[in-house]
């Protein structure tokens, strides 16, 4: 019997076990050991940190790096400030049908592929676009506004694309507030602001914590929305990286990229959880 | 009774395993869109009994593919003629032609005489031409055909924010000739080659306000052209005639410098498996009624001896319109690029892509 | 002297339906008044609109002589101890306690000075820093009245506190929530289904049903002098017949059970006429049971039959007694005095009643 469980353990384990190893630690491993090579002639490799110091010593990756990252944390917070009176509501105020429906809403985007949702912005903001003929039909433009092809543009991108990421955690934890709990709070003399402040936006920390750490990384490990929105001024991190791999055939740069990516982006979530106090162990329980 | 099922899956996976091999007549081709049309794949499969897998890819990508898999997962392959010798001596993707096995006469001699020599590594012969074609300038002569003539007046105040090229090494070679220097000159010396390139960043950087954006793929850049959005860019000479069709003012023009020329050539993946199903393919597509076809679905033409007489009068004619004859003594065909340049171009591209 | 709440002509409905149809009652200060009845019967609805979750639809609530029908939540000097109390589970005891303190605005001292007295009121010091889910169910309920008295409420609202406890513990919180009450001296309004912790802890209680209150009285004026056949049957457990009323004189009356059995009962001022449907409730502690007829000769009531089931209990045992020939089955206590102690079933016993210890209502009456 007791055998008999291990057993069942073991082979519950082991599709996890080969999952992890697999796909995750033996190709970062590899990767890592690519990253380590340093080209010094055809077909000649040794190893060292040159490629890392490359990225330490041209300013113009850090610089990517730290745009990418700042514009991140950016989206994240957007869509954050977007999301979270959305899954109020979903949650809290739209019950029952209403709150289904809407939360359906939410999630019909993903029904289509990431380029035909982006295709779709272009649609939109381009200079002979949706919007530009609005604003000119409507007189607040003279002639045709190019909503393309910058900042704005990733942005609007990055947070729609983003969106689903922060609305479920946000409704799950909301969901899970009792609504008695609010009450107490008014009940016992507190306005919209301090309840919000005091109990809603503490209960749903979690939730907040969870979704801005998968909206983040989404965000920053994003290729195709800052690249084609973003046009001549996208410089986005990922699309470094596949520059060196496809492009330039330097898979050892930007195997390095790629490892400089996962630790910096790790460090940045690790310093905002510290930031807002909150643990790992808390938002994943 | 247990390990007689056993030993059975055993062998017969190792039979179907041989099956594989022995009748290895499925041809996995690594090409670029239009260059494996439909009916060409239907008519070489009827004929041969192999079957075609086609994947569609571009230069970069398809050197990424094969060197993932050390020149595996494909049969025949299609890189242009300057990026066969660079990557061969890299990383050893490619294995050499038996240029016995190939109908030589279906071939325009000029051009395979060129392609074999550039695609030449240590005697061995590694590439055969087939699809050629430049790139130039895309524009709409009446709005912009007055101000752009070469690529560096795609900087010109008068078209600002209606122009487009991509952020790719042609556009760093087609601007250095624009400049009036010859980079192709200064391939073999890496510190020559560098001060021309420097030259061009600080042209592009320069430049870069005056880009609606850096196109990335053609039907990005049709949708920008067509839309009026962008008026003169820097593309492929079949670009500019697909839209000329729809619109007789866009076209394609020769630049002043001279068109760039590339030639899409055949190589054999170093760990392909269907040799002869890939030589009887380039036979075959070099006919010239079957090489007449692909330039129906490419836009560009081929090598092969002969096929201009099955060609569409209408592309004919707006060849000649983007080519008159010195413009075609004016192209620069690009000659191998050694290995290790791309780092070089890939710094400036990326600063260029970072200036404000 | 103005009592602490009135509710005048107090209505909410939700489209068709009247959840709270007409309701006036008025709690003097410092007493414990608690609404009784079954689940869905407006009960909550009615704490809610004192509470100002919800406004009435029509009808007025006045605390100490003002109407706070346009007051919000937060401006009302009620507050309310909910079903599962709702405490902050993100906050500490202490900050829990502090909570409305803070939103009264009161400098940080005389809060930690507050939430200090009001731990030590409820028997729990020290406790100011522990988690939620680190109190016992008794502790979290003491945390949450305290959470309510240190704003010093005109009026407490205490939704079934006790719902979620379990019976050992909800037997002492009784007591407890009583001994509270008496301590802060403030007017309690308690919900509850349970009848017990209504009977125990009330000065006043309303008996609730469909949205309108049947009785306002004492527990013992609900017990022994329901007003309606709903309150007679819902307050205690009774014995309940249908049958005719046969005869009617002074305040003495006869009525013959839809099974044939007679009952002797007195009228207690209820317009009750021969010929009328009626129900008669008798309470099994109200019915006397021995093995000798003749101990039963002051009753009025007397019927002999043979014991079908018994119903071990404890102090509440009883048994069940089928009558000879109407074939009923009458629930009776058992006295615990020990004479009874070898009853067995189908064993012979003589039961009877003094009819003034029925009470008969006629039916559709209420």
């Amino acid at each position: 019997m007791q055998s008999g469980t291990r057993l069942g353990f073991y082979l519950l384990l082991t599709p996890l076990v080969l999952w992890l190893a697999l796909l995750i630690v033996i190709p970062h491993i590899d990767m890592f050991l690519v990253s380590l090579r340093e080209r010094v002639g055809v077909r000649q490799y040794e190893t060292s940190f040159a490629n890392y110091l490359t990225f330490f010593t041209e300013p113009l990756y850090i610089w990517t790096f730290v745009r990418t990252a700042v514009m991140s944390v950016l989206a994240t917070i957007i869509t954050l400030l977007i999301a979270f009176p959305v899954s109020l509501y979903i949650a809290k105020i739209a019950r029952g049908r209403l709150g289904q429906v809407l939360f359906v809403l939410c999630l019909i985007p993903f029904y289509v592929s990431e380029l035909v949702r982006t295709f779709g912005w272009m649609i939109l903001l381009r200079e002979t676009g949706l919007v530009s003929n609005l604003l000119q039909w409507a007189g607040l433009a003279d002639q045709p506004v190019e909503m393309l092809y910058n900042d704005a543009a990733i942005m609007i991108g990055l947070v729609y694309t983003s969106m689903l990421f922060m609305v479920v955690p946000l409704v799950t934890t909301l969901e899970s507030l009792d609504d008695s709990v609010i009450e107490a709070g008014y009940d016992l003399g507190g306005n919209g602001f301090s309840v919000l402040r005091e109990i809603i936006i503490p209960h749903a920390a979690p939730g907040i914590v969870s979704g801005s750490i998968v909206v983040f990384m989404l965000s920053l490990g994003n290729y195709l929305t800052p690249t084609i929105l973003g046009g001549k001024d996208s410089l986005w991190f990922t699309e470094m990286i596949y520059n060196q791999f496809i492009v330039r055939f330097n898979w050892e740069l930007g195997a390095a990229f790629g490892f400089m990516l996962l630790i910096l982006s790790s460090l940045i979530v690790w310093g905002m959880l510290k930031l807002t106090r909150q643990s790992l162990e808390e938002t994943m329980g | 009774m247990k390990n007689q099922t056993v030993k059975l899956a055993a062998i017969g996976l190792a039979m179907a395993g041989l099956a594989q091999t022995a009748n290895a007549d499925t041809l996995r081709l690594l090409t670029w869109g239009g260059y494996a049309p439909e009916d060409v794949v239907a008519l070489f499969e009827e004929e041969t009994g192999h079957t075609v897998e086609v994947t569609k890819s571009n230069n970069e990508e398809m050197i990424a593919k094969l060197r993932a898999t050390g020149g595996g997962g494909f049969d025949l392959a299609q890189p242009s003629q300057d990026r066969i010798t660079g990557p061969q001596l890299e990383f050893g993707i490619y294995k050499p032609i038996d240029v016995s096995k190939i109908d030589q006469g279906q071939f325009i001699q000029s051009m395979l005489g060129a392609t074999m020599a550039n695609t030449t590594v240590e005697g061995e012969v590694y590439g055969v031409p087939h699809v050629w074609g430049t790139s130039g300038l895309v524009m709409d002569t009446k709005a912009a055909g007055d101000i752009v003539k070469d690529y560096t007046d795609l900087c010109d105040p008068a078209v600002a924010g209606k122009v487009s090229y991509r952020l790719k090494r042609p556009t760093l070679i087609g601007f250095a000739f624009a400049m009036g220097m010859d980079p192709f000159a200064a391939y073999s010396d890496a510190d020559a080659y560098g001060e021309v390139m420097s030259k061009v960043e600080a042209k592009l950087i320069e430049c870069k306000s005056n880009v609606k954006t850096y196109w990335g793929g053609g039907d990005e850049l049709m949708g920008l052209v067509r839309s009026g959005e962008v008026v003169a860019s820097m593309a492929w000479d079949t670009g500019g005639w697909k839209l000329n069709a729809d619109n007789p003012d866009i076209t394609f023009v020769a630049p002043a410098s001279g068109a760039l020329g590339w030639i899409d050539t055949f190589v054999l993946p170093a760990k392909g498996q269907s040799d002869n199903a890939a030589y009887a393919w380039i036979n075959f597509v070099m006919r010239p009624e079957i090489a007449a076809k692909i330039t129906a679905a490419a836009g560009n033409f081929t090598a092969s001896q002969g096929a201009d007489a099955y060609a569409e009068d209408a592309l004919k004619a707006r060849y000649q319109a983007s080519f008159p004859p010195e413009a075609v003594d004016n192209i620069k065909w690009y000659p191998p690029v050694p290995a290790g340049l791309e780092a070089i171009e890939g710094g400036v591209l990326d600063r260029v892509k970072a200036a404000q | 002297m103005t009592p602490d709440l009135e509710c005048k002509g107090l209505t909410k409905r939700f489209g068709d339906f009247t959840a709270v149809d007409d309701v006036s009652f008025s709690v003097p200060a410092g007493s414990f008044f608690s609404i009784l009845g079954p689940s869905g019967c407006g009960k909550t609805t009615i704490m809610r609109m004192i509470a100002g979750f919800q406004d009435p639809t029509s009808g007025d609530i006045e605390i100490k002589g003002k109407s706070v029908l346009n007051a919000p939540p937060n401006k009302r000097p009620v507050n309310m101890v909910f079903q599962h109390l709702a405490l902050f589970p993100m906050m500490n005891i202490a900050d829990n306690i502090g909570y409305g303190l803070r939103r009264k605005k009161l400098p940080k001292d005389q809060i930690a000075r507050k939430v200090d007295e009001a731990l030590d009121r409820i028997g729990l010091p020290g406790i100011g820093n522990r988690k939620v889910d680190e109190l016992s169910g008794g502790q979290k309920q003491r945390v949450a009245i305290a959470r309510c008295m240190v704003m010093e409420p005109d009026v407490l609202l205490l939704d079934e506190p006790l719902g979620a406890l379990d019976l050992k513990l909800r037997e002492h919180m009784k007591i407890e929530l009583k001994a509270l009450q008496t301590a802060f001296d403030t007017t309690f309004i308690y919900i509850t289904h349970d009848q017990s912790e209504a009977l125990v802890m009330s000065d006043q209680i309303a008996v609730m049903n469909e949205g309108r209150f049947e009785q306002t009285g004492t527990g013992r004026d609900l017990y022994y002098r329901p007003d309606s056949a709903f309150v007679a049957a819902f307050v205690g457990e009774s014995n309940r017949w249908r049958g005719k009323i046969e005869r009617v004189q002074g305040n003495e009356m006869e009525m013959r059970t839809d099974t044939g059995m007679l009952m002797r009962g007195a009228t207690h001022g209820r317009s009750l006429s021969a010929g009328d449907s009626a129900d008669i409730f008798v309470r099994p502690e109200a019915i006397r049971v021995t093995r000798d007829a003749t101990e039963l000769e002051q009753f009025d009531n007397r019927i002999t039959g043979r014991v079908t089931s018994l119903l071990f209990n404890g102090a509440a045992s009883r048994i069940l007694v089928r009558d000879a020939t109407a074939n009923e089955e009458i629930e009776v206590n058992l006295p615990q005095s020990g004479e009874y102690a070898s009853l067995a079933r189908g064993d012979e016993v003589h039961i009877g009643w003094s009819g003034a210890q029925g009470n008969c209502f006629p039916v559709g009456a209420d």
